[in-house]
């Protein structure tokens, strides 16, 4: 151990201690100032940001391997921190809006940011459990941020308690996994694999509960059961931050577990990964037909994304095609964190004081009352459903492809059946705001905005040019490293 | 000496306890010491993998501690949650907090 591995951790530290400071500095900022702890929040997400590019295209292990620095970890802990930075742009004025504005959200967010960043990195299953409650904690506060509004109460319960139930499976899991193997290491996994050093019967459990326990984070169906109410029950702009940070949190691990130290035991899960990622597609998708709250209608949007990014599981189980399915996925999960960041920010421009304003059919007349923000919506709407020339489309392309490479066909079929089913329920939202008449009652906040812009400009953006993100993605070798 | 595969069986049998509470009981407290039910049986088997497998090396050790200070904390919060339910609804158990459609 050495001052190094402490640079390699940079990131993780700045932004964990910096939530830490900031819970003293804030007790002297008054009540009705708590924009400046958003503002030095954002200020600590700049340097680690600053900080994990200064070591773009270092690889190496830190603490005997506990933490590792590769492409990976850099890539997702960038998408990570953008997410953190977005996220607090449009908490802002919502929170004043919703009379909840206390500093303690900023600084809760950063925690949760902070088990993100450490997931990302981990090499060590100990990490990844750390890691996994890290990120989940202060999102169970944060759900319950509107207490005592009961919808905000029961939200936050369901969520602690469903959470903390996963937790219990993938901690199980974890330590069936270190009972076959003998280690908790994600490199020695991969040596006592291949050297067959281990118990089949265990590292089946396990590695299936480790499945059940991240699948628990990720909602992916059957254990999605939870995701629509706490989505909708929580604050909204914590359900924006929750779909778009904690899933891409519980895809780091699944990635990292599954493809990377696990490769030699991909004949146990990629059966279940397959049927997980179908089964997810299909549901999610119907489910979302028949929702009229707008809230709910992302949350199941939201299942069934994760099952178009499970899809890149299966698919690595063939390993000449492994290093371009984990590309795959770190592309679906920007496109999808860029694409919903916009959407929900648009559910949060339209949402009232009192939380009213969430029915889809609230939107009618958007597209004459602000032209702009119908648009930008209707960008968002065709990006999930992935049509050109939207990032949604490159996502989803790129996904089908290696799923095809990977000679599962008839997965890539039900991905495209069921992206067709989610243009019903898509569309419709674009419809309503363009061709009904209505008087919405929209805000116009200048941050909440930007965020809105930004997020339109990247769905955009990548659609037509996606070279530059591809090229940063081309560089990430998740694999190398344990070879 | 007693075998491992003992070890394994009582931890299975404790954790499916677990699952059972937290799937068959109403109160949210009783659901939460099922949870804590699960988390024990992991340190269960935590100390008895490393015990019998690899009592050389700290790692199995360290991970019952990481297990019980993740517990605690989530329990923390758990029960101020619990307790800010319980004072708006004098009540806790799961049924009656449930307006939004599963």
């Amino acid at each position: 151990m050495d001052w190094q591995d402490f640079l390699s951790v940079l990131p993780f530290i700045i932004v964990a201690g910096w939530a830490t400071i900031l819970l003293l500095v804030d007790l002297w900022i008054p009540a009705n100032r708590k924009g400046i702890t958003a503002g030095l929040a954002v200020l600590g997400l700049i340097a680690a940001i600053a900080a994990v590019i200064s070591r773009f295209g270092i690889e190496r292990e830190a603490f005997d391997g506990m933490i590792i620095v590769d492409g990976f970890s850099s890539f997702l802990q960038l998408l990570f921190l953008g997410v953190g930075v977005i996220a607090i742009a449009q908490a802002y004025d919502y929170l004043r809006r919703r009379d909840i504005e206390r500093g303690e959200y900023y600084i809760l967010l950063l925690y949760s940011l902070s088990g993100m960043l450490l997931m990302a990195s981990a090499g060590d299953l100990i990490v990844v459990f750390l890691a996994v409650e890290l990120l989940s904690i202060p999102l169970y506060v944060l759900a319950a941020f509107a207490i005592p509004k009961a919808d905000s109460e029961e939200s936050a319960l369901k969520y602690f308690l469903l959470g903390a139930f996963a937790s219990g499976f993938l901690v199980y899991g974890i330590a069936l996994v270190f009972g076959s193997t003998g280690t908790t290491a994600l490199s020695g996994m991969v040596a006592a694999i291949e050297s067959a050093e281990t118990t089949p019967i265990l590292l089946l459990v396990g590695s299936g509960m480790i499945l059940v326990g991240l699948g628990f984070k990720v909602a992916a169906v059957p254990f999605h059961m939870w995701t629509p109410d706490v989505y909708q029950g929580a604050p909204t702009s914590v359900t924006s931050f929750m779909a778009v940070g904690a899933k891409a949190g519980g895809f780091a691990a699944l990635l990292r577990i599954f493809i990377s130290a696990l490769p030699g035991a991909a004949v146990m899960w990629m059966p279940l990964t397959m049927w997980i990622a179908a089964l997810t597609m299909a549901w999610g998708n119907i489910a979302a037909i028949s929702q009229t709250n707008i809230k709910r209608m992302l949350a199941y949007s939201s299942i069934a994304h994760a099952g178009y990014i499970f899809m890149a599981l299966p698919a690595a189980a063939t390993p000449e095609v492994a290093p371009e399915a984990v590309r795959a996925a770190l592309f679906y999960l920007v496109t999808y964190a860029i694409t919903n960041l916009g959407a929900w920010g648009v559910v949060l421009a339209m949402e009232k004081a009192e939380g009213s304003g969430l029915e889809i059919e609230d939107y009618s007349g958007l597209g004459k009352k602000r032209p702009a923000l119908a648009l930008a919506m209707a960008l968002f709407m065709l990006s999930l459903t992935g049509i050109p020339p939207t990032v949604g489309f490159m996502g989803k392309f790129y996904l089908f492809q290696v799923v095809i490479d990977a000679n599962l066909i008839w997965l890539a079929l039900v991905g495209v059946v069921t992206s067709l089913i989610s243009a019903y329920y898509y569309l419709r939202v674009i419809v309503v705001m363009y061709m009904r008449d209505g008087e919405p009652e929209v805000r116009s906040e200048a941050l909440l905005n930007s965020t809105i812009f930004i997020t339109a400009f990247g769905t955009f953006f990548f659609g037509i040019l996606p070279g530059f993100l591809l090229k940063m993605i081309n560089q990430v070798s998740l694999l190398d490293l344990f070879r | 000496m007693i075998p491992l595969s003992w070890y394994i069986l009582v931890s299975a049998a404790l954790f499916s306890i677990g699952i059972y509470g937290a799937l068959a009981r109403r109160n949210a407290l009783a659901i939460l010491m099922a949870i804590e039910l699960m988390l024990n049986a992991v340190n269960l088997n935590l100390v008895a993998f490393w015990r019998y497998l690899t009592p050389n090396v700290v790692a199995g050790k360290v991970f019952v501690l990481v297990v019980f200070a993740v517990a605690a904390s989530e329990v923390a919060v758990g029960l101020a949650l619990i307790i800010s339910i319980y004072r708006r609804r004098h009540t806790i158990a799961v049924e009656e907090i449930d307006m939004m459609k599963w």
